[in-house]
């Protein structure tokens, strides 16, 4: 693994998230994973008006409630207690996976364990005979979202690279990542493989590929 | 006079079978017919397929049934999260069987269903580990899986609101799965927390129709704990 040497400083997740939600134009419907993604929500710049989809049905999920006045009937994917915005609606699990399978939402942000420089997604079990196995949503928001963006760590624990070649774990959904946001650099999935957008001050972009399992192309 | 009100659990219940499938409505600790099911293990019933997002939580409602070994395989999206400790246990001691199933699909399954439609194609989860020895087909340049209706013989749900029609109200994340449920057992049983006059439900308001509602019985069950 790479001695890390130089000056700069990885973003943490709430930054991570923060930065994410910059591209995130006004009128988007969004739904966002467990994890980094569900911290989006709380980085969205004022004044912009962004929905906020959770797959067990609402559409407008606010912030989380102040002690003391929560709605116990009022949870997200996540089975976090939320509050419901001005103009938010309830439906039910059918309803709430036409509007992810129709193709009607703008983004998904999801985590991942391995993103390849195909934009294949593993995110949803570590192994082909995990011992307890579950999927929920993942392969549904994968395969559904006009837009697939994924909010996670640059490397494992360990350093090894999570951007690589091909998944080693079992893949959610194959082709589907448009953008990578970790916490050393932001990369776009482009049909001949990944380009970075923009990295963290300080980080040269060898230090960025040293960290990074396959070939990336510099900035344009 | 039309009335689908049981007096009690015991009632709504009768006549329920060893080897049922069941369709439990709930998503978390959320919208889960949690009286009704500790009902059906006090029928002694057993050798059951469970339908659910989750496994159950902590020691009531479907962990119970659970953790009592009534259960046979599970047909479920997210079964391990958060105090699911009965589910884990029991499936690493391979004594139930599980089949996972993406979230869209599972609700899309009950809905085909309850429309009449015995099988749909889908992306979702094409080419993943789930999928392996399905039948495909491409649309537009991208393989699609077959995926077939999910059928119960019976549907446990859990309403807000309820009239002796069975016309159904739910509460905020209540509703998740329990509408998709009740249209597609053949028996459909509700627990609500509250009993309207017919006509006092507003007609637009109104999320499932009666039509879908076989039996109904009172619980205050009061809010989620979880």
């Amino acid at each position: 693994m790479t001695e890390i040497t130089a000056n700069w400083k990885p973003r943490s997740r709430a930054q991570i998230a923060a930065r994410l939600a910059m591209d995130i134009p006004e009128g988007w419907t969004v739904n966002l994973g467990i994890g980094v993604p569900t911290l989006v929500a709380d980085h969205v710049p004022e004044g912009r008006e962004v929905i906020f989809h959770a797959e067990n049905g609402i559409l407008g999920v606010g912030p989380a409630p102040a002690e003391g006045d929560v709605n116990r009937w009022l949870i997200n994917a996540g089975k976090q207690h939320v509050t419901l915005l001005k103009g938010g609606s309830y439906f039910h699990h059918a309803d709430s996976f036409a509007m992810i399978r129709g193709r009607h939402l703008d983004l998904c942000v999801l985590g991942a364990y391995e993103v390849s420089e195909k934009g294949d997604l593993a995110n949803w079990a570590r192994s082909s005979d995990d011992s307890a196995p579950a999927v929920g949503g993942a392969m549904d928001l994968a395969k559904g979202a006009r837009r697939l963006w994924v909010a996670m760590q640059h490397v494992t624990r360990e350093g090894a690279p999570r951007i690589t070649k091909s998944c080693s774990y079992p893949l959610t959904a194959a082709g589907c990542v448009k953008r990578i946001y970790t916490d050393l650099a932001v990369i776009e999935v482009e049909a001949d493989g990944l380009r970075v957008i923009e990295m963290i001050d300080g980080l040269s972009f060898n230090d960025l590929q040293a960290q990074t399992g396959a070939e990336l192309k510099r900035p344009a | 006079m039309i009335d689908k009100f049981s007096s009690s659990i015991v009632e709504a219940l009768d006549g329920l079978t060893d080897g049922a499938t069941f369709l439990l409505g709930g998503f978390g600790a959320v919208g889960q017919a949690n009286e009704l099911i500790e009902g059906v293990l006090e029928t002694g019933i057993r050798d059951l397929t469970v339908v659910a997002n989750n496994a159950g939580y902590g020691k009531v409602g479907l962990a119970r049934l659970l953790k009592e070994g009534r259960v046979r395989k599970l047909i479920c999206s997210y079964p391990r999260i958060a105090g699911s400790t009965v589910f884990e246990e029991l499936y690493s001691a391979g004594r139930l069987e599980l089949e996972l199933v993406p979230q869209g699909t599972l609700a899309e399954r009950m809905r085909a269903a309850g429309a009449g439609i015995p099988a749909f194609y889908t992306p979702s989860g094409a080419g993943t580990l789930l999928m392996e020895g399905k039948e495909t087909r491409t649309f537009d340049a991208q393989e699609h899986v077959l995926e077939e209706a999910l059928h119960g013989d019976v549907a446990l749900v859990e309403a807000w609101q309820a009239d002796r029609w069975g016309n159904l109200t739910y509460r905020a994340a209540g509703r998740n799965f329990n509408p998709v449920c009740a249209m597609a057992a053949k028996l459909t049983i509700v627990q609500t927390q509250h009993v309207c006059e017919l006509g006092e439900l507003d007609p637009e308001a109104i999320v499932t129709p009666g039509l879908f509602v076989d039996r109904i019985v009172h619980i205050e069950s009061g809010d989620p704990q979880g």
